[in-house]
């Protein structure tokens, strides 16, 4: 029974199953404060439309995920980023 | 008990670059005044908004951070609601991690000012 299961021979492993990992980059090279005051670093976290990116898209944890939205939205606050844009990365 | 603060404002563009000095050295009197500790003070000049204010697509950028008695706040606010030249203005009080974060920021401030010199 065991051969033939192993009778499929793919030319390359199929990538689909292979979950990259996420990580929240925050935890992991220790960044403590989210500055408000340079956009281009939150533009990582925002879309093309200018809207917060979600968790399970960014990987970042709840705690991050809250002092990024606060910062983003007090440079939106400061006209240092965009409440709505298109296409603007 | 003296907290850490961080003021940003934006100064309308209509006004000529003497009175958009005029309009900052008025703000760093009052926090002279209320005997204020300045750690850094920073002009980005004139920078484009993300989105018109108030009919403008630009303005001066002024950030101060400073360290003063809570109730100071308030008075500090009021002034800049009541001023017409100040588009926005955002006033953050710095946790223990936001302070270490703006110490870095001035070293390296100083360094590349030491650099460009």
């Amino acid at each position: 029974m065991a051969e033939n299961s192993s009778e499929i021979r793919y030319l390359n492993p199929p990538a689909i199953d292979v979950k990259k990992e996420k990580y929240c980059r925050f935890k992991k090279n220790r960044i403590k404060y989210i500055d408000f005051k340079d956009p281009d670093f939150l533009l990582q976290f925002v879309n093309e439309q200018g809207k917060l990116l979600p968790r399970r898209i960014t990987g970042t944890s709840l705690k991050y995920q809250r002092k990024v939205a606060q910062a983003v939205k007090r440079a939106r606050h400061l006209g240092l980023m965009p409440y709505v844009a298109d296409l603007m990365k | 008990m003296s907290n850490h603060y961080e003021t940003v404002f934006v100064v309308t563009p209509v006004l000529s670059a003497e009175q958009a000095k005029e309009t900052v050295d008025k703000f760093k009197q009052m926090l002279k005044d209320a005997k204020a500790k300045i750690h850094n003070e920073e002009h980005w000049g004139l920078k484009k908004l993300a989105y018109p204010i108030q009919k403008k697509s630009t303005g001066f950028y002024q950030l101060f951070q400073y360290e003063v008695e809570g109730d100071f706040i308030a008075k500090l606010e009021l002034a800049f609601k009541r001023d017409e030249r100040i588009m926005r203005f955002l006033t953050v009080k710095l946790d223990k991690h936001a302070v270490a974060y703006a110490e870095k920021r001035i070293e390296r401030l100083k360094s590349t000012a030491k650099a460009a010199k």
